[in-house]
């Protein structure tokens, strides 16, 4: 595997929190994907060899959790919560308000690379409905003006690093 | 009558101006200080405050604490572990998440007397993989006090050792169901464990005794070892003790976070005083009283029986609003005070797009294990969505009816009837709404009327 030297020590570390070496699994998993985007066959096997275990048991697991990915997505991750108390208070508009911006259908990578939309499940943080999470970052009521602001100023931190 | 004062006790500190969440601000505001004495005092002690206080879990059962730590097998000789439930994922739950974030001292102190009571060395924080940055605070939070020798080797100077890591779960609700949620920690699937014999106070995490309990619980502990099982006994009512969160969402003028004595303030008191009553030109509908699988409550119905009122049997007639909102008072007009979310419907609302709202998510996130569960949950959402987005038939209700009765009482876990409860009680309060949806989706919405489905 290809990944940054910090990976590879935080990798060996967290190990040595459990008595039992499976148990990093989702620890690595999470790690890996933060490095390189997503989880590739590769990291499946080696992740499997490094707690000995078998890559079906890896497998398994990155199949079984939403968060994990088996394929690249777009440069930022737009997660809209389309739970009940989100969409009692326009969330689904939220998610329009993403997608047109972007050009693009929920679940896939916009036209430009810059982004991927997604629905997911209550975010827990239902009393600041309609809420989103840009990457590691939560944003709370996220109405239509606001999905629009958020969407520019990604727009425009796109146009700085051309 | 007005609504009662809160009382912060557990969210003292949330969204105190100048309080940061860093171990000094903790220790000026008399951090630790509890820990310091209760590791001086003897463990059997702590778990009898416990007891006395009569705290009940806060993460949806409601499960006496003292009871649950009672179960735990000291005999086997095997390590006791503890794992803190911070997967708060119940829909309309958010409560555990201004804990991590802005007040995790809180929960650690918490954590480490719980753990010295039960003679742990190991505990996890198992928070939900949407919450990195909660995790991240969480990790740092740890190394500060482990720095201070609140948390790690020979605690305190004590002898007693104890560690603690922060777990990070991805995404699924299922990692909420503590025996998912400890497969989950063991690198697994989170498919949930049958009990018996997985009861995790025998047979928990690597088959060790293991006690899973919800973060806010463990902030009542801590406040119990700091003030003495019977003063804690004291707040809120008999068998509903301490002090109870309500997070407020949906279509209320304030949503957000509540905190007062159990067994002490109404739903409308609640919804009214403190939230401000409906939005502009709008009225009450519906509300769920305790996350998304508890049962709705109709606004206009009307609940009575008999209740025990100290030592005396009491009629009750109660509306909607009239309703204690504490774990039994909910349990007897036959919905719960589960989780603390408090979901809130006026009359914009349709109730079959609301169920099929709940019924995607439910569809979502069954763990697949049991087919009552995996397949009823899944045609519940496939009807329900079918209702609104293609051809909606008179005999729907009865339909998804008959499918959610077939799920509860035949599941491995307690998803099975949460995935239930809400089909059920939604067509049965709303019987006329899904009958007559066919008709009604022709009419024009209400202006206000959000998509939510
Ligand atoms: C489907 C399902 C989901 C659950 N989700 C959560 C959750 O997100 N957080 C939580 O603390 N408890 C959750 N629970 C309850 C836990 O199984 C367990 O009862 C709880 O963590 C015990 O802690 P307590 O006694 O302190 O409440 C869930 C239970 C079920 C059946
Ligand atoms: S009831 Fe549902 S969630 Fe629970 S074990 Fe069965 S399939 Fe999984
Ligand atoms: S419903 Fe959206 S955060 Fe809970």
């Amino acid at each position: 595997m290809n990944l940054k030297p910090e990976t590879y020590q935080r990798i060996d570390e967290v190990i040595t929190h459990y008595p039992v070496k499976r148990s990093a699994t989702l620890p690595l998993l999470h790690l890996i994907q933060e490095d390189v985007g997503h989880i590739s066959e590769e990291a499946i096997t080696w992740i499997a060899q490094k707690l000995e275990l078998q890559p079906i048991n890896v497998l398994e697991v990155v199949t079984f959790y939403p968060m994990f990915r088996r394929a690249p997505i777009g440069r930022r991750h737009i997660k809209v919560c389309r739970t009940l108390s989100c969409a009692l208070s326009g969330g689904y508009k939220t998610c329009d308000t993403f997608e047109k911006e972007f050009c693009t259908h929920r679940g896939e990578i916009s036209p430009d690379g810059e982004v991927t939309v997604e629905f997911v499940e209550c975010l827990a943080s239902c009393g600041t409905a309609p809420v989103v999470m840009i990457d590691e970052i939560l944003h709370e009521k996220v109405d239509v003006t606001k999905a629009k602001q958020l969407s520019a100023q990604i727009k425009a931190e796109a146009a700085a690093r051309k | 009558m007005p609504a009662p004062e809160q009382r912060r006790i557990i969210f003292q500190h949330i969204d105190e101006p100048g309080y940061t969440n860093d171990i000094d601000c903790y220790l000026r505001n008399g951090g630790y200080e509890v820990l310091k004495k209760a590791v001086g005092r003897k463990p059997e002690e702590l778990i009898d405050e416990v007891k006395k206080s009569g705290l009940r879990g806060r993460g949806g059962a409601g499960f006496p604490c003292g009871v649950k730590w009672g179960l735990v097998d000291r005999k086997s000789g095997k390590p006791i572990y503890l794992i803190v439930n911070a997967d708060e994922s119940e829909p309309g739950t958010f409560k555990d998440r201004y804990i991590m974030h802005q007040d995790p001292h809180q929960l650690i102190e918490g954590t480490i007397i719980s753990c010295f009571a039960n003679n742990v060395k190991q505990a996890y924080i198992y928070i939900r993989g949407e919450m990195p940055e909660g995790a991240r605070i969480l990790e740092k939070a740890i190394a500060e006090a482990r720095a201070k020798n609140f948390v790690g080797p020979n605690i305190l100077g004590t002898g007693y050792s104890c560690e603690i890591y922060v777990h990070r779960g991805a995404g699924a609700y299922i990692c909420g169901e503590e025996t998912g949620l400890i497969e989950s920690l063991e690198g697994k699937r989170a498919n949930p464990r049958i009990k018996p014999p997985y009861f995790p106070a025998v047979l928990g995490l690597y088959q060790c005794p293991t006690i899973v309990n919800n973060v806010e619980t463990l902030c009542h502990v801590k406040y119990i070892a700091e003030h003495g099982g019977e003063a804690y006994a004291k707040i809120g009512t008999p068998n509903n003790t301490g002090t109870r969160i309500f997070c407020v969402s949906g279509h209320v003028q304030r949503p957000g976070y509540y905190e007062f004595p159990a067994g002490t303030i109404t739903m409308g008191q609640l919804l009214n005083d403190v939230c401000g009553g409906p939005l502009p030109g709008r009225t009450f509908k519906a509300v769920i009283p305790g996350g998304s699988s508890a049962k709705i409550l109709r606004f206009g119905e009307r609940f009575k029986g008999k209740r025990k009122v100290g030592t005396e049997m009491v009629d009750y007639d109660w509306g909607v609003e009239d309703v204690p909102m504490d774990f039994d008072s909910l349990g007897m007009i036959g919905t719960m005070g589960g989780s603390g979310g408090v979901i809130v419907m006026d009359d914009t609302v349709n109730m079959v797009e609301a169920l099929a709202n709940i019924n995607a998510f439910y569809s979502h996130e069954s763990c697949g294990q049991c087919t009552p569960c995996r397949e009823g949950s899944l045609w519940m959402k496939k009807i329900s969505s079918r209702m609104v987005h293609g051809d909606a038939r008179p005999q729907d209700g009865a339909l998804l009816k008959s499918v959610a009765d077939q799920i509860p009482g035949r599941t491995i876990c307690a998803f099975g009837e949460a995935c239930s409860w809400p089909t059920q009680s939604f067509i049965a309060k709303f019987t006329d709404e899904f009958n007559n949806y066919h008709e009604a989706k022709k009419q024009p919405k209400p202006a206000a009327a959000n998509v939510l489905v």
